[in-house]
């Protein structure tokens, strides 16, 4: 029994359509990759690492000071965010098991995941940097810490949650109290799941600019003072890309060459170790 | 010997008809489980002798899982689960809120369907709880590992790679380590929850030849939906059914002359 | 009834045993702490939007959302272009965006062949890692232009002097506007609703599905009689989570939008949106009432994504309930 001619076509739209659909948005990726690619290369010299961000309208110069700062603020957002992050998954997952304090908490946190960064940089713009009387750098890293913990509570209490229960009664069995046994088992056992929500989370807040624009803001020496304004690589892409000066628009396709291939990287890295971890 | 045994083909072996020490390890009274408010324990009360093996038997619901871990609270995990009565060991109700939880599970061990090896290596796993009760020395550390891998029989398997991971050890070796963990610690009672059911007939018959070793010198509780092997392995055995004890004495005398009705058509596969 | 409690002393807990007991309600305390945090953290971030906008509410009241000008040197703010150049930008992105997405979970579910899903679905997560200035200045430096030299003139020819909808293409080409950043926006939001809704087209089981072909249905049929019906809840909850995310979205928009504070009907023109006016002019913010009617924004802002991000969450929790999924 053939199936009737419409029915044949509205399949067989639909097939085209589901095909171009893909190739639709596998087309603007490697566009926009390739973009990047061409453009960042051209400005790619050695000097890009040893040297701070130039003055408008002169040329040479590099992007060493953003550099610095950004990884200074990934770093310090990582170290206050991350931990956080891990020991609120650990009460969803465990002590706050069922509890609805631990519901809220969860659909709370999920939304923070996907609030507006930029409502992040204004709230540390009033928390920090107003009562600081300026910029700095820690306020920067605050709000990536803001950003980062979300998904490091989720992605820890979908780990958590994803190792069986006699693991835990065997630990309990065995007369152990809770913190070793989520310690020393727990944590063991969900190891490559956390790093890989972290490593995640620091791959997005490498990336973001709109939480530094009223935080960290920019600035155009060398600082390594967390107590000011810190460059950083987004928001020098930001100004150097929306600037007149072609020596600055170069320098902007060069951190944006290099801010993509980290960010990539690091994506492509937590894939590797989340298929180690399933090999497991 | 009767038409009920040798249908079934069970042998008492000499194991059952050894004398049974008359010690009570653990006496268990007018003990009531609900989860939530299903009544999953209803009135029960037996007397387990010290020093020799008890089988649990019944059909899949019948509670006896359910028993074994009211013995070590292991039920105080889940915040629904709640039972009244009272199981004393050494003529302390354990079931009281003042005794502590830790003291209990180095005195009652327990083993679970499903070898749950901790991601470390095999020494590791061994001393896993040693030293949150004792502190030892190196060398004491290492002598108490090799005599819990030697009464769980592991240790001339896994001697020489003590550093590798447990997870590298097979199913029947994984339970071994298992018992040999909760062994390490020293406690007077083994509760053996279903531990063959996920293993090979070999790694069975050896865990069944390790569980005759172990026997006199601690008291095991072991639940079983398998009665040949409770025949083989026990010398008291307990049937259960529908969250009642429905009967309990020699496990010669439970399957080859069993008193309870109920008991008989479970020995003779009439249900369950 | 009860056995008789003998000899208390013997049992008690060893020094060891006793400091664990210490630890755990220090982990405990640390765990919950940290929980309440997040919780701290949100109410935190709506009383200080709230509070540093109160300046701009106070002024303006009610015409603060209705008000259309917004000139910095008569003081005047009011916020209905931001608001309308991003409900419209959010609007185009989700047109493009939600069958796009759907073709692609269809086409990573159904028809690709086996070895090629595993890459393709990992390419189009990557567009959503891509941080969004990159998408800024691809949009900027190549988007707008090839907007402006091949679609828009195009566009503004062929539709801009119809009935009704002319109004919407009319105006120079100049690349920059509501269409080229709504576009954008949907190309960085497909990757979200894509991945929840392809998650979520697995997880219809095998039997419906398979009865379903069973009886001769074809694949777009299965689409839309089994596996649509069964993930209705998730996937509008996708698309909420994508609309959320547009709305939000900064970068990307600030480099493409204009930020032109007049309000235009055609899509080619220029315009504003919260976020965007937010980044461009926090800054250089230099009167109280200035700096508080961006706060103010920022703050309408929050409370219309935590309305459709709380939104999105409902429905996707739904799918769990009724379906005993995990998402």
């Amino acid at each position: 029994m053939a199936i009737p001619i419409r029915r044949r076509a509205a399949d067989i739209t639909a097939f085209a359509f589901a095909t171009a659909a893909t190739v639709f948005g596998l087309v603007w990726l490697f566009w926009i990759l390739w973009t990047t690619l061409m453009h960042g290369a051209e400005a790619l010299t050695p000097t890009l690492f040893k040297e701070m961000t130039p003055p408008p309208g002169v040329s040479g110069g590099g992007l060493l000071n953003a550099f610095y700062g950004s990884a200074v603020m990934i770093l310090v957002g990582l170290v206050i965010g991350a931990p956080l992050g891990v020991a609120a998954g650990t009460f969803l997952a465990e002590h706050g098991r069922n509890t609805r304090l631990a519901s809220l908490v969860s659909f709370v946190n999920d939304i923070l995941l996907s609030a507006p960064s930029i409502i992040v940089g204004l709230f540390f713009y009033e928390l920090v940097v107003r009562p600081m009387g300026h910029f700095s750098g820690f306020a920067g890293a605050l709000a990536l810490a803001m950003i980062l913990l979300p998904i490091v509570v989720r992605t820890t209490e979908e780990s958590l949650r994803l190792i069986p229960d006699t693991m835990r009664e065997a630990g309990f069995a065995l007369g152990l109290p809770r913190w070793r046994v989520t310690r020393q088992i727990l944590y063991k056992a969900g190891l490559s799941a956390i790093l890989t929500g972290i490593l995640l989370g620091v791959a997005r807040i490498a990336g973001e600019t709109a939480p530094l624009l009223f935080t960290a803001l920019n600035n155009q020496f060398w600082s390594a003072s967390l107590n000011a304004p810190l460059a950083n690589v987004p928001v020098v892409i930001w100004q150097f890309a929306m600037s007149p000066y072609d020596d600055w628009q170069k320098l902007a396709w060069a951190g944006a060459f290099v801010l993509t291939v980290v960010v990539l990287v690091l994506n492509i890295l937590v894939r590797l170790l989340a298929r180690k971890g399933k090999q497991r | 010997m009767n038409d009920t045994a040798m249908a079934l083909r069970i042998t008492p072996a000499g194991v059952s008809s050894a004398p049974v020490s008359t010690k009570v390890a653990i006496d268990i009274r007018d003990l009531d489980f609900y989860y939530g408010k299903a009544h999953a324990l209803k009135d029960v009360s037996m007397a387990i002798p010290a020093g020799s093996v008890t089988a649990i038997i019944g059909p899949s619901g019948c509670g006896k899982s359910t028993l074994l871990r009211t013995i070590n609270r292991i039920f105080e995990l889940y915040p629904d689960q709640y039972a009244a009565g009272s199981i004393a060991i050494d003529g302390r109700n354990v079931l009281d809120r003042r005794y502590p939880l830790s003291e209990l599970r180095r005195r009652v061990g327990m083993v679970f369907q499903k070898p749950t090896p901790f991601p470390s290596s095999i020494r590791a796993n061994v001393a896993f709880a040693l030293s949150y009760y004792e502190r030892f020395s190196k060398s004491e550390l290492n002598d108490r590992i090799e005599d819990a891998l030697r009464q769980a029989a592991l240790w001339d398997e896994v001697k020489d790679k003590l550093n590798q991971s447990a997870l590298s050890l097979s199913g029947g070796q994984q339970q071994r380590l298992c018992i040999a963990r909760t062994l390490a610690v020293r406690p007077e009672i083994i509760l053996l929850d279903e531990p063959t059911s996920a293993l090979d007939p070999i790694s069975t018959a050896k865990l069944e030849e390790l569980i005759h070793e172990l026997r006199e010198r601690f008291t095991i509780v072991i639940v079983t939906h398998n009665m040949q092997q409770a025949a083989r392995v026990s010398q008291r055995t307990a049937f259960f059914h529908l969250g009642e004890l429905v009967e309990f004495g020699k496990t010669s005398d439970i399957f080859t002359n069993p008193r309870e009705q109920r008991t008989k058509d479970y020995i003779t596969g009439r249900f369950g | 009834m009860n056995a008789t409690l003998a000899r208390e002393s013997e049992v008690a807990p060893s020094p060891l045993q006793k400091s664990g007991a210490g630890a755990d309600k220090l982990f405990q305390l640390i765990t919950a702490g940290a929980a309440w945090l997040v919780l701290v953290l949100l109410v935190g971030i709506a009383l200080s939007m709230a509070w540093g906008g109160r300046l701009a509410f106070q002024t303006f009241g009610w015409h603060f959302i209705t008000g259309k000008d917004w000139d910095v040197g008569a003081s005047k703010f009011g916020a209905l272009v931001p608001i309308y150049g991003t409900l419209v930008t959010s609007a185009i992105a989700l047109i493009i965006a939600v069958p796009v997405s759907i073709g692609i979970a269809l086409f990573l579910t159904d028809i690709a062949p086996r070895w090629s899903r595993a890459p393709i679905a990992i390419a189009i997560e990557l567009l959503a890692a891509i941080p969004s200035i990159i998408y800024g200045m691809w949009g900027l430096f190549l988007f707008a232009p090839f907007m402006a030299t091949h679609i828009e003139p195009w566009l503004s020819e062929h539709l801009g002097n119809k009935p009704v909808i002319g109004a919407l293409f009319s105006g120079p080409p100049i690349g920059i506007g509501m269409l080229t950043a709504g576009i954008v926006l949907g190309i960085m939001v497909l990757p979200f609703i894509a991945s929840v809704a392809r998650e979520v087209f697995n997880a219809v089981p095998a039997p419906l599905r398979e009865s379903a072909v069973a009886l001769g249905s074809t694949r777009w049929e299965v689409l839309r009689n089994v596996t649509l019906p069964y993930t209705r809840s998730a996937v509008i909850g996708a698309i909420f989570l994508g609309l959320g995310r547009a709305l939000g979205e900064t970068m990307a928009v600030t480099f493409v939008l204009g930020n032109a504070h007049d309000l235009s009907a055609s899509l080619l023109m220029p315009s504003n949106s919260i976020a965007a006016a937010i980044a461009n002019e926090f800054t250089e913010a230099d009167t109280d009432l200035y700096r508080s009617s961006l706060i103010a924004l920022g703050f309408l802002l929050f409370v219309v994504t935590f309305i459709v991000l709380t939104i999105a969450k409902l429905m996707l929790l739904r799918m769990n309930r009724q379906y005993g999924r995990t998402s």
